[in-house]
């Protein structure tokens, strides 16, 4: 039985066809139309330019949806038609389409893409057709694309244009659909804010941002996209920028960001080049899988982009700005750190899937850099949200890790496992992080040890849709997360244990075991939230504005708590009805009914790919989200290998975040809760009884010293900070270690050692990077200073004594020789010489505008001549 | 023989027309810049828009002539005209028109026809300009590229002239 | 006929207008000078536009000139009547603002 099979790419194709798939540009348009108009007319609109967000989203998602339609219409299609074994033309309805699009593209320049030449190669198209298991062999479906020359320079193309396939509706649905839920939410939970029309106004650009990127149709368009998006993030998390705080945390945001810009220009640029110069995403697939290109090339230009992809997409070393972005306004860390923005990354690594494919050697036998920075990650995210107080800090560390997941599926070649664990994770995670700006609404504070606890009693629709939402992240069946996350263990290659097995990925076994630690901790602390959250006794109600004040020095949270409470300062019929004393209230009908829809979503989602052979279910209601999604046979996309799912796999990892959920319940539920219904941690527990388990907490608890780095930070941090430094730089260096192995098919030894100088090089530079651009003053306060005033004390001092004694001596016959004759004689006469040729200039400068026309007409004219002698 | 005689006597002809009008025009743009008299200043710089036009219809381009005609001498001296009224100058002669640096900018005038003379020959020497055989542009196919080639610099000097007209007017009110 | 008739009348027209805006002394005068450089680059154009076989586009963008010459005729009169009625003159030896 052989256990991957691989997909070829390059079969014969059907091009997609269909009004909105070809005029997508609409629905980027029309967003990006809501901004203008929110921006300039919104304040005087009745409901402050909120309705004509809400109407646009709405009308985006209906499209969005139309265009899902068609492209699911031109799957079935696809399915319809038959190839002729023979010339390898298909045949639809009695009908040769290759032919008809060879003439078609013959007569309209602008809509090929070689498509003629892959048809008719078509070499190895039976390894393809050998996947759907004997049955009669369909085209695949080419995305469709439309475009536009905007200038030509060089002989080079710039065109603009859109481009849909799978890929581009599900972003499509999943933007506008979140979208749309959040604008509803928002109407609630930032009314009465100063700047609410500018709040919907940015929601509006996001989106047009988001969509726009997504339907790109070359990689100069994605830049663009990409930086908006950014942009729009910066702008949105600085929304309360009266706050210091979150005026920083948006600088941090954009400067982190900006460091993986970097990556992404050059990236662009190297794939530009290394595809025979080119912009467009599917003639850079073409060129990378076609094995024309250059590998060295593809792999700077992938590598470059992995930089990208981690600022973007909060991939750890560059993930730290992810939890500080939460000091922007609840609905915003919903849409844009949780479902969409965040997720671009991701969908950058998608979508020139191919250059990471052939750059990477994904399909090869060997640990890449996108895999093992995606692994780490998930493990880095999924601790770090352990020991936070603040929930929306537990779910901006709990979106990293989770986006780790992803970035590690496309790592091991889970192409649509990754793509589909986005599309799902988008509805969890903003049902959860919705769920928790609807508790802290209520509560006023984001703080679940001090302001929290027992909200199950006063929001049980919040908590329920809430414990949805965790079960599905933490993947329990059959909620979404479940089947999402399976197919991503699956895709690791399954139980290999380092080429046990027959197939050739056994090196991702290491990954099969982070996810699986992963799984365990996302389900443990997520049990940690639940308790700590809505259940044992509420601890709130104390709160005033002291509290902000008293904590400001060791607890972040109160910071967000205090920014969110100044946005409801000058809304008094808010505090009326919730009252600073009083209990806390379920959120009103349009925070509930977004929560509603996700939950439902949440638990739903799942179904649309149940793995191969489920349960004996007919084939047509299997694998649909593969079936649509993926784009098979096509001369873009690589041909991707699929594991089979497995039984053991899903009981396995079922068993271990059951496990995990059980320990983490007997500790809070349980032990804690035995203590007093109040407690938040356990007395004397066993962070504190063992040394080793309370150094780990301390370090978790500074986020493994990475702010320090970039910071400069406390002094104390620094001995912790360096051997941080040393480790993640070394690790660094052994994922390109690994990737230049396997890549440059150079021994193993050297390229280690080389991979490990780069990474400590990179990370020096990364951290340097970030340090001088976060802030030049904390550097200066921070371990540089304390090593400067130390070496200042004990080296620099000492020498100067020594020499200062002789020089004083010296000094003074310098001084009344030299200094007083020569050098102020000196300064004396350059003091009248410049004074003199001031007072003579200054009668040049009369004012009279004439004279100066004068001069400027002369020198004009003496340039003119000189520039005719000379040519 | 007979049409290529007809030919030469246009071509002298025309010939005699440019430099007749080219001589008035010098001479008038030289009084316009040295006349102790404002309102003469206005009637001469009338007398070269004219020589002007004069020259694009020699050049075949009938419908710029036309206009410069209507916009120079219909409106703009007109806007001159007011525009001396209304700052009161001395509709007599005046002696300080002149100012104090008349010699460096002769100079610099000087200085500029050189150059421009020089650069002017050293390119266009011996080049000619067949102003006989093509025909003289309609108005059609000013129009044409206009409204289609040229629109977007046609909006935007509409959009100028809209911009000139508030800002003269934001200027020029009394507060 | 001769490219370099027109292009000499233009620039001796051109130097004339220069003259005038560097010597004269009355804003209107200046002015009036300035439309003068305007016209000969007009007689450029056509020229150039007859001499190269593309007359459409140097008629075209004359009258763009031509338009412009007009707006900047508004503005500097309402710049020249502001000017008068701050200082009760439009001499520009008396504005020298700028005077160091």
């Amino acid at each position: 039985m052989s256990f991957f099979l691989a997909a070829e790419a390059g079969g014969p194709t059907i091009t997609a066809e269909g009004w909105f798939l070809e005029n997508v540009y609409i629905i980027p348009l029309i967003m990006a139309i809501s901004f203008a108009t929110i921006l300039f007319f919104g304040k005087r609109m009745p409901r402050g330019g909120s309705e004509v967000g809400i109407a646009a989203v709405g009308v985006c998602f209906l499209l969005a949806l139309i265009t899902a339609g068609q492209w699911i219409g031109q799957v079935n299609r696809a399915d319809s038609c038959t190839i002729n074994p023979e010339d390898q033309h298909v045949i639809c309805d009695g009908i040769d389409v290759t032919e008809a699009e060879k003439a078609a593209a013959a007569g309209d320049p602008v809509s090929t893409f070689g498509d003629g030449e892959f048809a008719a190669g078509a070499t190895g198209f039976t390894a393809f057709a050998a996947e759907e298991d004997g049955e009669k062999q369909h085209p695949g479906v080419k995305a469709a694309v439309s475009q536009r020359t905007w200038w030509s320079n060089g002989g080079i193309d710039f065109t603009v244009g859109t481009m849909v396939d799978g890929l581009t509706v599900t972003l499509l649905v999943v933007v506008t659909l979140i979208s749309s839920l959040v604008h509803i939410y928002s109407t609630d939970y930032v009314a009465g804010d100063r700047r609410y029309t500018h709040f919907f106004a940015f929601l509006s650009l996001f989106t047009a941002a988001m969509l726009f990127f997504v339907t790109s149709e070359n990689t100069l368009q994605m830049i663009v996209g990409w930086e908006l998006v950014g942009v729009c993030s910066f702008a949105l998390i600085g929304h309360w920028w009266e706050d210091q705080d979150n005026s920083d945390a948006a600088l941090k945001a954009f400067l982190t960001n900006r460091v993986g810009d970097m990556g992404l220009l050059i990236g662009m640029i190297v794939l530009f080049f290394a595809s025979g110069e080119t912009w467009s995403i599917i003639g850079i697939n073409e060129a990378a899988i076609s094995g024309e290109t250059s590998h060295t090339l593809l792999l700077i230009g992938s590598l470059c982009l992995i930089a990208a992809v981690m600022s973007k997409s909060g991939q750890f070393f560059l993930h730290t700005w992810l939890p500080d972005a939460m000091a922007g306004p609840t609905p915003v860390s919903a849409l844009i750190h949780a479902a969409t923005m965040v997720v671009a990354g991701i969908y950058l690594v998608a979508r020139l899937y191919g250059v990471f494919f052939e750059g990477l050697s994904i399909s090869g036998s060997s640990l890449n850099a996108l895999a093992l920075v995606g692994g780490l990650t998930t493990l880095v995210g999924a601790s770090l949200a352990f020991v936070q107080d603040d929930i929306k800090k537990v779910l901006a560390y709990s979106t990293i890790s989770q986006l780790g997941y992803m970035a590690m599926a496309l790592g091991v070649g889970a192409w649509t496992a990754a793509i589909f664990h986005l599309f799902t994770h988008a509805f969890f995670k903003a049902l959860l992080f919705l769920g928790a700006g609807s508790v802290s609404h209520a509560v006023h504070s984001f703080d679940m040890k001090k302001d929290m606890g027992g909200m199950r009693k006063f929001m049980p629709t919040t908590y329920k849709t809430f414990l949805i939402g965790s079960i599905a992240l933490a993947g329990l069946p059959p909620l979404a997360g479940f089947w999402s996350k399976d197919e991503i263990l699956v895709g690791t290659g399954g139980w290999g244990f380092f080429e046990g097995e027959s197939h050739a990925n056994g090196a991702y076994t290491v990954m099969l075991i982070m996810g699986m630690i992963t799984a365990a901790m996302t389900a443990a602390y997520m049990t940690r939230v639940m308790y700590l959250t809505f259940f044992g006794e509420f601890r709130g109600g104390h709160h005033d504005d002291h509290v902000h004040d008293e904590d400001h020095a060791h607890d972040e949270a109160a910071e967000v708590d205090h920014a969110h409470a100044v946005a409801h300062h000058d809304d008094d019929s808010h505090d009326d009805h919730h009252g600073h004393h009083g209990e806390p209230h379920e959120s009103g009908p349009r925070i509930l009914w977004p929560l509603r829809i996700l939950a439902f979503l949440a638990v739903v989602v799942g179904f649309l790919n149940l793995p191969k052979g489920f349960l004996g279910l007919p084939k047509s209601i299997l694998q649909r989200f593969e079936h649509f999604v993926e784009p098979v046979g096509v001369s873009y996309f690589p041909g991707i290998s699929h594991g089979d799912p497995s039984w053991s796999l899903a009981i396995v990892s079922t068993i271990v975040v059951s496990l995990a959920v059980g320990v983490a319940y007997r500790y809070y539920f349980v032990t804690v809760n035995r203590q007093s219904p109040a407690a938040t941690e356990m007395v004397n527990g066993p962070t504190e009884r063992f040394p080793l388990l309370k150094a780990g907490h301390t370090m978790l608890k500074n986020r493994y010293y990475l702010d320090h780095i970039y910071d400069g930070g406390e002094p104390v941090g620094a001995a912790g900070a360096t051997a941080v430094a040393t480790i993640f730089g070394a690790a660094a260096g052994l994922a390109l270690g690994f990737s230049l192995d396997n890549g440059l098919d150079q021994d193993f030894v050297p390229s280690l050692i080389w991979g490990v100088v780069l990474g400590v090089t990179v990370f020096t530079i990364v951290s340097l990077a970030l340090r001088t651009g976060v802030g030049v003053a904390s550097f200066v306060k921070g371990r540089l200073a304390w090593a400067a005033n130390w070496s200042h004390e004990h080296l620099i001092d000492g020498t100067v004594d020594t020499i200062g004694e002789t020089s004083v001596k010296s000094a003074n016959f310098v001084y009344r020789y030299i200094d007083q004759g020569v050098i102020d004689g000196t300064v004396n006469a350059a003091g009248a010489g410049s004074s003199g040729a001031g007072d003579e200039l200054r009668r040049w400068s009369t004012g009279q505008v004439q004279q100066y026309a004068t001069v400027m007409f002369a020198g004009a004219t003496l340039l003119a001549g000189l520039l005719i002698i000379v040519i | 023989m007979n049409v290529a005689m007809s030919m030469l006597g246009a071509a002298v002809a025309q010939n005699i027309f440019f430099y007749v009008i080219a001589l008035i025009m010098v001479a008038a743009a030289l009084r316009v810049v040295t006349t102790n008299n404002i309102v003469h200043a206005a009637l001469y710089l009338v007398v070269v828009l004219a020589g002007v036009a004069a020259q694009f219809i020699l050049l075949g381009a009938e419908f710029v002539g036309v206009t410069q005609v209507l916009v120079y001498i219909g409106a703009v001296i007109v806007l001159f005209l007011f525009g001396i009224m209304l700052t009161r100058a001395k509709v007599g002669s005046e002696d300080r028109l002149n100012h104090d640096n008349v010699w460096p900018a002769i100079m610099t005038a000087c200085l500029l026809a050189v150059v421009m003379a020089y650069a002017t020959i050293d390119f266009a020497r011996g080049e000619e300009i067949d102003i006989l055989s093509g025909n003289s542009t309609t108005v059609e196919q000013v129009s044409d590229s206009i409204f289609s080639i040229y629109i977007v610099a046609f909006e935007a000097i509409s959009v100028l002239l809209l911009a000139a007209l508030i800002g003269a007017i934001v200027v020029a009110r009394k507060e | 006929m001769y490219l370099v008739q027109f292009l000499l009348l233009s620039s001796i027209l051109f130097c004339i207008g220069v003259y005038g805006v560097l010597a004269r002394r009355n804003a209107v005068l200046v002015l009036m000078s300035i439309e003068l450089i305007l016209n000969s680059v007009n007689i450029n154009l056509i020229a150039f536009g007859r001499f190269n076989g593309a007359t459409i586009p140097a008629e075209v963008f004359s009258l763009f000139i031509i338009a412009v010459a007009a707006a900047e005729v508004g503005v500097g009169l309402a710049l020249v009547l502001t000017i008068y009625r701050n200082r009760k003159s439009i001499d520009l030896h008396e504005v020298d603002l700028l005077k160091g």
